[in-house]
Protein backbone atom coordinates (compact mmCIF):
# COMPACT_ATOMS: atom_id res chain seq x y z
CA UNK A 1 0.00 0.00 0.00
CA UNK A 2 3.00 2.16 -1.03
CA UNK A 3 2.52 5.35 -2.72
CA UNK A 4 -0.45 8.21 -2.50
CA UNK A 5 -3.16 6.15 -4.91
CA UNK A 6 -5.05 4.32 -2.49
CA UNK A 7 -7.47 1.28 -4.44
CA UNK A 8 -11.11 1.90 -5.13
CA UNK A 9 -11.61 -0.78 -2.32
CA UNK A 10 -9.86 0.73 0.36
CA UNK A 11 -11.79 3.11 1.95
CA UNK A 12 -14.71 0.46 1.58
CA UNK A 13 -12.64 -1.75 3.12
CA UNK A 14 -11.09 0.65 6.33
CA UNK A 15 -14.96 1.55 7.11
CA UNK A 16 -15.34 -2.55 7.21
CA UNK A 17 -12.82 -3.11 9.24
CA UNK A 18 -13.96 -0.05 11.73
CA UNK A 19 -17.60 -1.66 12.29
CA UNK A 20 -15.61 -4.69 13.28
CA UNK A 21 -13.28 -2.89 15.36
CA UNK A 22 -16.63 -1.42 16.84
CA UNK A 23 -18.17 -4.76 17.16
CA UNK A 24 -15.61 -6.39 18.69
CA UNK A 25 -14.58 -4.56 21.41
CA UNK A 26 -18.37 -3.55 22.22
CA UNK A 27 -19.20 -7.37 22.63
CA UNK A 28 -15.91 -7.46 25.13
CA UNK A 29 -17.17 -4.77 26.87
CA UNK A 30 -20.62 -6.55 27.44
CA UNK A 31 -18.92 -9.89 28.48
CA UNK A 32 -19.39 -10.13 32.55
CA UNK A 33 -16.54 -10.65 34.30
CA UNK A 34 -13.85 -9.89 36.86
CA UNK A 35 -11.12 -6.31 36.50
CA UNK A 36 -9.00 -8.93 33.98
CA UNK A 37 -11.53 -8.59 31.74
CA UNK A 38 -11.99 -4.85 32.01
CA UNK A 39 -8.38 -4.37 31.26
CA UNK A 40 -8.49 -6.58 28.24
CA UNK A 41 -11.34 -4.43 26.55
CA UNK A 42 -9.22 -1.55 26.96
CA UNK A 43 -6.24 -3.55 25.58
CA UNK A 44 -8.08 -4.49 22.57
CA UNK A 45 -9.90 -0.90 22.54
CA UNK A 46 -5.61 0.24 22.36
CA UNK A 47 -4.46 -2.44 19.70
CA UNK A 48 -7.12 -1.52 16.93
CA UNK A 49 -6.10 2.36 17.67
CA UNK A 50 -2.57 1.66 16.90
CA UNK A 51 -3.77 -0.84 13.70
CA UNK A 52 -5.77 2.37 12.78
CA UNK A 53 -2.51 4.77 13.37
CA UNK A 54 -0.97 2.27 11.55
CA UNK A 55 -2.73 1.43 8.31
CA UNK A 56 -3.89 5.23 8.17
CA UNK A 57 -0.41 6.51 8.18
CA UNK A 58 1.34 4.07 5.51
CA UNK A 59 -1.97 4.23 3.14
CA UNK A 60 -2.17 8.47 3.19
CA UNK A 61 1.72 8.83 3.25
CA UNK A 62 1.65 11.16 6.24
CA UNK A 63 4.91 12.83 6.12
CA UNK A 64 7.05 11.30 8.98
CA UNK A 65 7.42 14.73 11.01
CA UNK A 66 4.04 15.12 11.52
CA UNK A 67 3.09 11.25 13.03
CA UNK A 68 5.78 8.45 12.49
CA UNK A 69 3.97 5.24 11.86
CA UNK A 70 4.19 2.75 15.18
CA UNK A 71 6.04 0.54 13.48
CA UNK A 72 8.90 2.80 12.92
CA UNK A 73 8.55 4.19 16.21
CA UNK A 74 9.34 0.80 17.61
CA UNK A 75 12.17 0.27 14.97
CA UNK A 76 13.49 3.73 17.05
CA UNK A 77 13.07 2.18 20.55
CA UNK A 78 14.66 -0.75 19.34
CA UNK A 79 17.84 0.92 17.02
CA UNK A 80 18.67 3.75 19.86
CA UNK A 81 18.04 1.73 23.07
CA UNK A 82 21.32 2.27 24.79
CA UNK A 83 20.98 5.81 24.37
CA UNK A 84 17.73 5.67 25.54
CA UNK A 85 18.33 3.90 28.81
CA UNK A 86 21.09 6.49 29.71
CA UNK A 87 18.29 8.74 29.04
CA UNK A 88 16.24 6.92 31.49
CA UNK A 89 18.62 6.55 33.95
CA UNK A 90 19.90 10.38 33.75
CA UNK A 91 16.29 11.36 34.29
CA UNK A 92 14.13 8.99 35.73
CA UNK A 93 17.11 6.98 37.79
CA UNK A 94 17.87 9.99 39.83
CA UNK A 95 16.13 13.42 39.41
CA UNK A 96 12.60 11.63 39.86
CA UNK A 97 13.51 9.03 42.08
CA UNK A 98 15.53 10.77 44.54
CA UNK A 99 13.14 13.70 44.04
CA UNK A 100 10.56 12.14 44.44
CA UNK A 101 11.37 10.24 47.93
CA UNK A 102 12.38 13.53 48.96
CA UNK A 103 9.75 15.89 48.43
CA UNK A 104 7.04 12.80 49.46
CA UNK A 105 9.03 12.44 52.69
CA UNK A 106 9.28 16.15 53.68
CA UNK A 107 5.84 16.80 52.79
CA UNK A 108 4.98 13.72 54.87
CA UNK A 109 7.35 14.84 58.27
CA UNK A 110 6.35 18.33 57.77
CA UNK A 111 2.57 17.13 57.70
CA UNK A 112 2.66 15.01 61.11
CA UNK A 113 5.39 17.44 62.60
CA UNK A 114 2.20 20.52 62.71
CA UNK A 115 -0.37 18.52 62.78
CA UNK A 116 -0.51 19.13 66.57
CA UNK A 117 0.06 22.50 66.07
CA UNK A 118 -3.74 24.43 65.06
CA UNK A 119 -2.32 27.88 64.29
CA UNK A 120 0.30 26.51 61.66
CA UNK A 121 -2.48 24.44 60.41
CA UNK A 122 -4.37 27.10 60.02
CA UNK A 123 -1.47 29.19 58.57
CA UNK A 124 0.26 26.66 56.63
CA UNK A 125 -2.65 24.68 54.77
CA UNK A 126 -4.25 27.58 52.95
CA UNK A 127 -0.91 28.52 51.68
CA UNK A 128 -0.19 25.06 51.19
CA UNK A 129 -3.10 25.28 49.48
CA UNK A 130 -2.60 27.85 47.29
CA UNK A 131 0.67 26.69 45.71
CA UNK A 132 -1.48 24.25 43.45
CA UNK A 133 -2.59 26.71 41.55
CA UNK A 134 0.96 28.62 41.15
CA UNK A 135 3.03 26.52 37.78
CA UNK A 136 5.90 25.22 40.24
CA UNK A 137 7.86 24.13 37.27
CA UNK A 138 9.00 27.80 36.71
CA UNK A 139 11.58 27.40 38.70
CA UNK A 140 13.36 25.14 36.59
CA UNK A 141 16.00 27.79 35.69
CA UNK A 142 16.60 29.41 38.91
CA UNK A 143 17.44 25.77 40.20
CA UNK A 144 19.54 25.27 37.33
CA UNK A 145 21.43 28.50 38.13
CA UNK A 146 21.69 27.06 41.88
CA UNK A 147 22.21 23.86 41.66
CA UNK A 148 24.06 23.30 38.34
CA UNK A 149 23.04 21.17 34.63
CA UNK A 150 23.07 18.20 36.20
CA UNK A 151 20.29 15.91 37.88
CA UNK A 152 20.30 17.35 41.55
CA UNK A 153 18.82 20.98 39.71
CA UNK A 154 16.00 18.69 38.39
CA UNK A 155 15.78 16.58 41.32
CA UNK A 156 15.28 20.19 43.58
CA UNK A 157 12.33 20.98 40.96
CA UNK A 158 11.19 17.71 41.74
CA UNK A 159 10.97 18.23 45.67
CA UNK A 160 9.55 21.45 45.21
CA UNK A 161 6.74 20.25 43.07
CA UNK A 162 5.55 16.98 45.19
CA UNK A 163 6.32 18.41 48.66
CA UNK A 164 3.01 20.67 48.66
CA UNK A 165 0.13 18.03 47.59
CA UNK A 166 1.77 15.15 49.99
CA UNK A 167 1.49 18.00 53.01
CA UNK A 168 -1.97 19.11 52.27
CA UNK A 169 -2.94 15.55 51.02
CA UNK A 170 -1.55 14.18 54.96
CA UNK A 171 -2.61 16.43 57.10
CA UNK A 172 -6.26 16.10 55.21
CA UNK A 173 -5.91 12.50 56.16
CA UNK A 174 -4.93 12.42 59.84
CA UNK A 175 -8.23 14.64 59.98
CA UNK A 176 -9.88 11.40 58.20
CA UNK A 177 -10.43 9.45 61.42
CA UNK A 178 -13.57 9.58 62.92
CA UNK A 179 -14.45 11.42 66.23
CA UNK A 180 -15.91 8.25 67.64
CA UNK A 181 -12.52 6.23 67.00
CA UNK A 182 -10.03 9.02 68.43
CA UNK A 183 -11.99 8.91 71.71
CA UNK A 184 -12.37 5.76 72.00
CA UNK A 185 -8.01 5.88 71.76
CA UNK A 186 -8.66 8.38 74.51
CA UNK A 187 -10.53 6.32 76.58
CA UNK A 188 -7.96 4.05 76.60
CA UNK A 189 -5.14 6.18 77.54
CA UNK A 190 -3.32 5.70 74.21
CA UNK A 191 -0.38 8.56 73.78
CA UNK A 192 0.08 10.76 70.97
CA UNK A 193 2.85 8.36 68.99
CA UNK A 194 0.21 5.36 69.74
CA UNK A 195 -2.78 6.98 68.38
CA UNK A 196 -1.22 8.26 65.45
CA UNK A 197 0.58 4.53 64.59
CA UNK A 198 -2.43 2.88 64.89
CA UNK A 199 -5.67 4.75 64.00
CA UNK A 200 -4.56 8.40 62.25
CA UNK A 201 -1.71 7.03 59.98
CA UNK A 202 -3.97 3.73 58.80
CA UNK A 203 -6.49 6.40 58.07
CA UNK A 204 -4.58 8.56 56.14
CA UNK A 205 -3.41 6.34 53.96
CA UNK A 206 -5.55 6.09 51.05
CA UNK A 207 -4.82 10.17 50.74
CA UNK A 208 -0.97 9.36 51.24
CA UNK A 209 -1.31 7.15 48.55
CA UNK A 210 -3.29 9.51 46.44
CA UNK A 211 -0.67 11.65 46.69
CA UNK A 212 2.31 9.75 45.99
CA UNK A 213 -0.13 8.70 42.57
CA UNK A 214 -0.13 12.32 42.05
CA UNK A 215 3.29 12.89 42.97
CA UNK A 216 4.85 10.56 40.15
CA UNK A 217 3.23 11.87 37.46
CA UNK A 218 3.75 15.54 38.81
CA UNK A 219 7.89 14.56 39.04
CA UNK A 220 8.16 13.09 35.55
CA UNK A 221 7.15 16.03 34.34
CA UNK A 222 8.83 17.90 36.36
CA UNK A 223 11.83 16.22 35.90
CA UNK A 224 11.27 16.45 31.97
CA UNK A 225 10.32 20.38 31.47
CA UNK A 226 13.41 21.07 34.01
CA UNK A 227 15.83 19.40 31.48
CA UNK A 228 14.11 22.18 28.45
CA UNK A 229 16.06 24.87 30.80
CA UNK A 230 19.06 23.37 30.10
CA UNK A 231 21.12 19.65 30.91
CA UNK A 232 23.60 17.13 30.58
CA UNK A 233 23.50 15.66 27.17
CA UNK A 234 21.52 12.70 28.48
CA UNK A 235 17.91 12.44 29.71
CA UNK A 236 14.43 12.05 28.06
CA UNK A 237 13.45 16.14 28.32
CA UNK A 238 16.69 16.58 26.86
CA UNK A 239 16.09 14.20 24.27
CA UNK A 240 12.80 15.47 23.35
CA UNK A 241 13.61 18.96 22.59
CA UNK A 242 16.57 18.01 20.70
CA UNK A 243 15.38 15.61 18.71
CA UNK A 244 12.12 17.45 17.82
CA UNK A 245 14.58 20.45 16.64
CA UNK A 246 16.45 17.84 14.49
CA UNK A 247 12.99 16.71 12.79
CA UNK A 248 14.05 13.32 13.92
CA UNK A 249 10.36 12.19 15.02
CA UNK A 250 10.46 8.84 15.64
CA UNK A 251 13.19 8.90 18.45
CA UNK A 252 11.33 11.81 19.81
CA UNK A 253 7.73 9.35 20.19
CA UNK A 254 10.72 6.93 21.78
CA UNK A 255 11.82 8.83 23.99
CA UNK A 256 7.84 9.77 25.16
CA UNK A 257 6.79 6.12 24.62
CA UNK A 258 9.66 5.36 27.51
CA UNK A 259 8.19 7.96 29.60
CA UNK A 260 4.83 6.50 29.28
CA UNK A 261 5.57 3.13 30.36
CA UNK A 262 7.79 4.43 32.68
CA UNK A 263 4.86 6.44 34.22
CA UNK A 264 2.17 3.65 33.75
CA UNK A 265 4.60 1.00 35.42
CA UNK A 266 5.39 3.89 38.57
CA UNK A 267 1.10 3.91 38.63
CA UNK A 268 0.32 0.36 38.44
CA UNK A 269 2.85 0.02 41.25
CA UNK A 270 1.59 2.23 43.87
CA UNK A 271 -1.89 0.83 43.17
CA UNK A 272 -0.68 -2.70 43.68
CA UNK A 273 0.85 -1.24 47.05
CA UNK A 274 -1.90 0.20 48.00
CA UNK A 275 -3.83 -2.65 47.99
CA UNK A 276 -1.73 -4.50 50.21
CA UNK A 277 -1.45 -1.91 52.41
CA UNK A 278 -4.61 -0.23 52.46
CA UNK A 279 -6.79 -3.10 51.39
CA UNK A 280 -9.26 -2.47 54.40
CA UNK A 281 -10.46 0.60 53.02
CA UNK A 282 -14.41 1.38 50.67
CA UNK A 283 -12.52 2.90 47.79
CA UNK A 284 -9.97 -0.15 47.52
CA UNK A 285 -12.27 -3.43 48.45
CA UNK A 286 -14.62 -1.93 45.77
CA UNK A 287 -12.61 -1.03 42.86
CA UNK B 1 -18.21 26.43 62.93
CA UNK B 2 -21.34 25.77 64.92
CA UNK B 3 -20.12 28.41 67.08
CA UNK B 4 -21.12 32.24 65.90
CA UNK B 5 -18.19 34.71 65.84
CA UNK B 6 -17.63 37.83 65.86
CA UNK B 7 -16.41 39.83 62.71
CA UNK B 8 -13.22 40.33 64.29
CA UNK B 9 -13.06 37.28 65.74
CA UNK B 10 -13.28 35.35 62.28
CA UNK B 11 -10.38 37.50 60.69
CA UNK B 12 -7.77 36.62 63.91
CA UNK B 13 -8.88 32.97 63.73
CA UNK B 14 -8.61 32.70 59.92
CA UNK B 15 -6.37 35.56 59.03
CA UNK B 16 -3.61 35.60 61.24
CA UNK B 17 -1.92 32.89 60.94
CA UNK B 18 -1.95 33.14 57.27
CA UNK B 19 -0.29 36.35 57.61
CA UNK B 20 2.17 35.10 60.30
CA UNK B 21 3.02 32.32 58.16
CA UNK B 22 3.41 34.81 55.13
CA UNK B 23 5.32 36.76 57.02
CA UNK B 24 7.94 33.98 57.84
CA UNK B 25 8.10 33.45 54.44
CA UNK B 26 9.40 36.90 53.56
CA UNK B 27 11.61 37.04 56.37
CA UNK B 28 13.50 33.38 55.32
CA UNK B 29 13.41 34.59 51.72
CA UNK B 30 15.27 37.79 53.31
CA UNK B 31 17.71 35.36 55.49
CA UNK B 32 18.23 33.21 51.49
CA UNK B 33 19.10 36.32 50.01
CA UNK B 34 21.77 37.17 52.63
CA UNK B 35 23.25 33.33 52.97
CA UNK B 36 22.96 32.83 49.31
CA UNK B 37 24.51 36.00 47.89
CA UNK B 38 26.91 36.64 50.49
CA UNK B 39 29.99 34.98 48.81
CA UNK B 40 29.16 36.90 45.32
CA UNK B 41 28.79 40.35 47.30
CA UNK B 42 32.45 39.41 48.66
CA UNK B 43 34.19 38.80 45.80
CA UNK B 44 32.78 41.43 43.31
CA UNK B 45 30.86 44.48 45.45
CA UNK B 46 33.38 44.49 48.50
CA UNK B 47 36.68 45.13 49.26
CA UNK B 48 38.15 42.46 50.80
CA UNK B 49 41.62 43.61 51.57
CA UNK B 50 40.10 47.33 52.90
CA UNK B 51 37.70 45.15 55.11
CA UNK B 52 34.39 45.57 55.22
CA UNK B 53 31.51 45.58 58.47
CA UNK B 54 28.24 42.90 58.95
CA UNK B 55 26.30 45.73 58.36
CA UNK B 56 27.83 46.41 54.72
CA UNK B 57 27.90 42.89 53.45
CA UNK B 58 24.24 42.68 54.23
CA UNK B 59 23.49 45.91 52.42
CA UNK B 60 25.76 44.78 49.56
CA UNK B 61 23.87 41.34 49.46
CA UNK B 62 20.40 43.06 49.81
CA UNK B 63 21.56 45.23 46.44
CA UNK B 64 23.54 43.24 44.18
CA UNK B 65 23.25 43.72 40.54
CA UNK B 66 22.71 39.78 39.07
CA UNK B 67 22.29 38.46 42.81
CA UNK B 68 21.78 34.34 42.98
CA UNK B 69 18.50 35.28 45.23
CA UNK B 70 17.59 38.67 44.66
CA UNK B 71 16.08 39.59 47.94
CA UNK B 72 11.89 40.32 48.37
CA UNK B 73 12.42 44.31 47.79
CA UNK B 74 14.19 43.88 44.37
CA UNK B 75 11.68 41.93 42.68
CA UNK B 76 8.93 44.25 44.02
CA UNK B 77 10.81 46.62 42.60
CA UNK B 78 11.33 45.36 39.25
CA UNK B 79 8.08 44.18 38.94
CA UNK B 80 6.29 47.70 39.60
CA UNK B 81 8.72 48.90 36.81
CA UNK B 82 7.98 46.86 34.84
CA UNK B 83 4.25 47.65 34.77
CA UNK B 84 4.37 51.17 34.95
CA UNK B 85 7.12 52.47 32.54
CA UNK B 86 6.25 50.63 29.81
CA UNK B 87 3.72 50.51 27.84
CA UNK B 88 0.94 47.41 28.00
CA UNK B 89 1.67 46.33 24.18
CA UNK B 90 5.84 46.41 25.32
CA UNK B 91 7.54 43.27 25.68
CA UNK B 92 9.27 44.83 28.83
CA UNK B 93 5.96 45.21 30.41
CA UNK B 94 4.84 41.89 32.27
CA UNK B 95 1.04 42.69 31.82
CA UNK B 96 1.92 42.00 27.88
CA UNK B 97 3.07 38.28 28.60
CA UNK B 98 0.27 37.98 30.75
CA UNK B 99 -2.21 38.32 28.39
CA UNK B 100 -0.91 36.38 25.60
CA UNK B 101 -0.06 33.11 28.30
CA UNK B 102 -3.49 33.94 29.62
CA UNK B 103 -5.50 33.54 26.16
CA UNK B 104 -3.68 30.14 25.65
CA UNK B 105 -5.04 29.22 28.85
CA UNK B 106 -8.15 30.37 28.87
CA UNK B 107 -9.08 29.41 25.25
CA UNK B 108 -7.71 26.05 26.08
CA UNK B 109 -9.55 25.56 29.33
CA UNK B 110 -12.38 26.33 27.41
CA UNK B 111 -11.86 23.92 24.88
CA UNK B 112 -10.64 20.94 27.59
CA UNK B 113 -13.60 21.83 29.97
CA UNK B 114 -16.08 20.98 26.68
CA UNK B 115 -14.41 17.77 25.56
CA UNK B 116 -14.11 16.61 28.90
CA UNK B 117 -18.04 17.36 29.54
CA UNK B 118 -18.53 15.46 26.47
CA UNK B 119 -16.74 12.87 27.15
CA UNK B 120 -17.85 12.04 30.56
CA UNK B 121 -21.33 12.24 29.25
CA UNK B 122 -20.40 9.96 26.35
CA UNK B 123 -18.52 7.63 29.00
CA UNK B 124 -21.50 7.54 31.42
CA UNK B 125 -24.01 6.59 28.60
CA UNK B 126 -21.94 4.25 27.16
CA UNK B 127 -20.68 0.74 28.64
CA UNK B 128 -18.59 -0.08 25.59
CA UNK B 129 -16.98 3.60 26.27
CA UNK B 130 -16.63 3.20 29.80
CA UNK B 131 -14.63 0.06 29.58
CA UNK B 132 -12.71 0.52 26.35
CA UNK B 133 -12.24 4.45 26.67
CA UNK B 134 -11.62 5.29 30.11
CA UNK B 135 -8.32 3.58 31.42
CA UNK B 136 -6.97 4.74 28.35
CA UNK B 137 -8.04 8.39 29.38
CA UNK B 138 -6.83 7.19 33.30
CA UNK B 139 -3.51 6.17 31.54
CA UNK B 140 -2.89 9.02 29.14
CA UNK B 141 -2.76 11.34 32.31
CA UNK B 142 0.53 8.66 33.66
CA UNK B 143 2.28 10.00 30.71
CA UNK B 144 3.92 13.09 31.10
CA UNK B 145 1.87 15.21 28.94
CA UNK B 146 4.38 18.23 28.80
CA UNK B 147 6.22 15.84 26.90
CA UNK B 148 4.76 15.85 23.82
CA UNK B 149 4.21 19.47 23.86
CA UNK B 150 7.33 20.19 21.30
CA UNK B 151 6.05 17.85 19.01
CA UNK B 152 1.85 19.20 19.01
CA UNK B 153 4.13 22.15 18.27
CA UNK B 154 5.72 20.97 15.86
CA UNK B 155 3.01 19.08 14.02
CA UNK B 156 0.82 21.84 14.14
CA UNK B 157 2.99 24.50 13.13
CA UNK B 158 3.53 22.57 9.95
CA UNK B 159 -0.37 22.32 9.33
CA UNK B 160 -0.47 26.11 9.71
CA UNK B 161 -1.73 26.60 13.10
CA UNK B 162 0.53 29.18 15.09
CA UNK B 163 0.14 31.71 17.95
CA UNK B 164 -2.47 30.78 20.39
CA UNK B 165 -3.92 27.42 19.14
CA UNK B 166 -1.05 25.47 19.23
CA UNK B 167 -0.54 26.27 23.17
CA UNK B 168 -4.51 26.41 23.76
CA UNK B 169 -4.28 22.71 22.18
CA UNK B 170 -1.67 21.53 24.90
CA UNK B 171 -3.38 23.26 28.40
CA UNK B 172 -6.78 21.65 26.94
CA UNK B 173 -4.57 18.31 26.72
CA UNK B 174 -4.07 19.19 30.98
CA UNK B 175 -7.86 20.28 31.18
CA UNK B 176 -9.54 17.89 29.94
CA UNK B 177 -9.10 15.01 32.27
CA UNK B 178 -9.32 16.13 35.45
CA UNK B 179 -13.01 17.28 34.19
CA UNK B 180 -13.66 14.12 32.52
CA UNK B 181 -12.88 12.04 35.61
CA UNK B 182 -14.53 13.78 38.43
CA UNK B 183 -17.95 14.69 35.89
CA UNK B 184 -17.90 10.84 35.11
CA UNK B 185 -17.62 10.36 38.59
CA UNK B 186 -20.45 13.33 39.53
CA UNK B 187 -22.52 12.55 37.22
CA UNK B 188 -22.98 8.60 38.69
CA UNK B 189 -23.74 10.28 41.91
CA UNK B 190 -27.16 9.96 42.11
CA UNK B 191 -28.51 7.64 44.51
CA UNK B 192 -30.14 4.59 42.66
CA UNK B 193 -33.96 5.48 44.06
CA UNK B 194 -33.25 9.13 42.37
CA UNK B 195 -32.52 7.27 39.15
CA UNK B 196 -35.58 4.42 39.31
CA UNK B 197 -37.86 7.70 40.38
CA UNK B 198 -36.92 9.23 37.59
CA UNK B 199 -37.45 6.09 35.17
CA UNK B 200 -41.04 5.92 36.82
CA UNK B 201 -42.09 9.49 35.79
CA UNK B 202 -40.66 8.21 32.19
CA UNK B 203 -37.96 10.74 31.94
CA UNK B 204 -35.59 10.27 28.27
CA UNK B 205 -32.54 9.74 28.64
CA UNK B 206 -31.87 13.46 28.03
CA UNK B 207 -34.52 14.22 30.93
CA UNK B 208 -32.86 12.34 33.44
CA UNK B 209 -29.16 14.02 32.55
CA UNK B 210 -30.66 17.33 32.20
CA UNK B 211 -32.75 17.51 35.39
CA UNK B 212 -30.99 14.86 37.77
CA UNK B 213 -27.18 13.88 36.66
CA UNK B 214 -26.38 17.21 35.91
CA UNK B 215 -27.14 18.89 38.75
CA UNK B 216 -25.71 16.26 41.42
CA UNK B 217 -22.52 16.28 39.75
CA UNK B 218 -21.93 20.24 40.00
CA UNK B 219 -19.87 19.62 43.21
CA UNK B 220 -17.81 17.49 41.43
CA UNK B 221 -17.40 19.28 38.44
CA UNK B 222 -15.85 22.82 40.23
CA UNK B 223 -13.30 21.68 42.07
CA UNK B 224 -12.39 19.75 39.07
CA UNK B 225 -12.11 22.55 37.18
CA UNK B 226 -10.01 25.09 39.97
CA UNK B 227 -7.34 21.66 38.85
CA UNK B 228 -7.85 22.08 35.48
CA UNK B 229 -7.31 25.96 35.24
CA UNK B 230 -4.16 25.43 36.81
CA UNK B 231 -2.76 22.85 34.79
CA UNK B 232 -3.87 24.74 31.63
CA UNK B 233 -2.00 27.15 33.05
CA UNK B 234 1.38 24.91 33.36
CA UNK B 235 0.56 23.98 30.01
CA UNK B 236 0.41 27.03 28.46
CA UNK B 237 3.57 28.56 29.72
CA UNK B 238 5.53 24.76 28.92
CA UNK B 239 4.80 25.46 25.35
CA UNK B 240 5.78 28.39 25.23
CA UNK B 241 9.20 27.36 25.90
CA UNK B 242 10.23 25.05 23.05
CA UNK B 243 8.94 27.26 19.91
CA UNK B 244 11.38 30.23 20.92
CA UNK B 245 8.83 32.20 21.75
CA UNK B 246 8.94 36.08 21.93
CA UNK B 247 6.03 36.26 24.76
CA UNK B 248 4.37 34.59 27.34
CA UNK B 249 5.55 34.32 30.79
CA UNK B 250 7.05 31.01 30.21
CA UNK B 251 9.08 32.42 27.27
CA UNK B 252 10.05 35.50 29.56
CA UNK B 253 11.39 33.22 31.88
CA UNK B 254 13.35 31.43 29.47
CA UNK B 255 15.03 34.65 28.01
CA UNK B 256 15.42 35.16 31.66
CA UNK B 257 17.30 32.34 32.20
CA UNK B 258 19.59 32.73 28.96
CA UNK B 259 20.60 36.22 29.61
CA UNK B 260 20.89 35.62 33.93
CA UNK B 261 18.35 38.39 34.66
CA UNK B 262 17.48 36.63 38.39
CA UNK B 263 15.25 39.44 39.09
CA UNK B 264 13.50 38.81 35.84
CA UNK B 265 13.05 35.24 36.48
CA UNK B 266 11.70 35.79 39.70
CA UNK B 267 9.56 38.97 38.74
CA UNK B 268 7.89 36.37 35.98
CA UNK B 269 7.51 33.87 38.69
CA UNK B 270 5.44 35.98 40.93
CA UNK B 271 3.60 37.05 38.09
CA UNK B 272 2.63 33.48 36.99
CA UNK B 273 2.09 32.63 40.70
CA UNK B 274 -0.84 35.38 40.79
CA UNK B 275 -2.22 34.48 37.14
CA UNK B 276 -2.72 31.52 38.63
CA UNK B 277 -4.42 32.31 41.80
CA UNK B 278 -6.72 34.76 40.09
CA UNK B 279 -7.87 32.21 37.61
CA UNK B 280 -8.06 29.92 40.47
CA UNK B 281 -10.10 32.70 42.16
CA UNK B 282 -12.35 33.48 39.56
CA UNK B 283 -13.71 29.96 38.96
CA UNK B 284 -13.91 29.68 42.61
CA UNK B 285 -16.14 32.65 42.39
CA UNK B 286 -18.33 31.34 39.70
CA UNK B 287 -18.81 28.33 41.62
CA UNK B 288 -20.01 30.06 44.52
CA UNK B 289 -22.22 32.23 42.45
CA UNK B 290 -23.71 28.96 41.04
CA UNK B 291 -23.98 27.16 44.27
CA UNK B 292 -25.69 29.55 46.13
CA UNK B 293 -28.25 30.49 43.26
CA UNK B 294 -29.03 26.69 43.31
CA UNK B 295 -29.49 27.32 47.10
CA UNK B 296 -26.77 25.10 47.77
CA UNK B 297 -24.08 25.56 50.34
Amino acid sequence: MTGSVTPVWFWPGMVLLALVAGYSVYRMASVQGSRWVGMATAALFGVWVVLFWEILVRALDVPRVLLPAPSLIIGSLGDHAPKLWGDFVQTVGKAVLIGWAMGCGAGFLVAVAIDRMPFLQRGLLPVASLTSAIPLVGVAPIAVMWFGFEWPSKAAVVVLMTFFPMLVSTLAGLQAAGKLERELMYSYAASYPRTLLALRLPAALPFIFGALKVNATLALIGAIVAEFFGSPTSGLGFRISTEAARMNMPLVWGAIVVAAVTGSVAYALLVALERRAAFWHPSVREG
Amino acid sequence: MATTKTFSQRIVHDYFPVVVVLLAVVLVWYGAAWGLNAQGAIERVLDEEAGYTQMELFEATMNMERPLMPAPHQVAADFYESLTEWPVDSPRNLIYHVIVTGQSTLLGFVMGTALGLLLSVLIVHSRTLDKALLPWIVASQTVPVLAIAPIVLVVLGSLGFSGTAPKAFIAMYLCFFPVTVAMVQGLRSPQKIETEMMHTYAASRWQSLWLLRLPAALPFLFPALRVGVAAGLVGAMVAELPTGAQAGLGARLLTGSYYGQTTQIWSALVMSALLGLALTGIVAGVERLVLRSRGGV
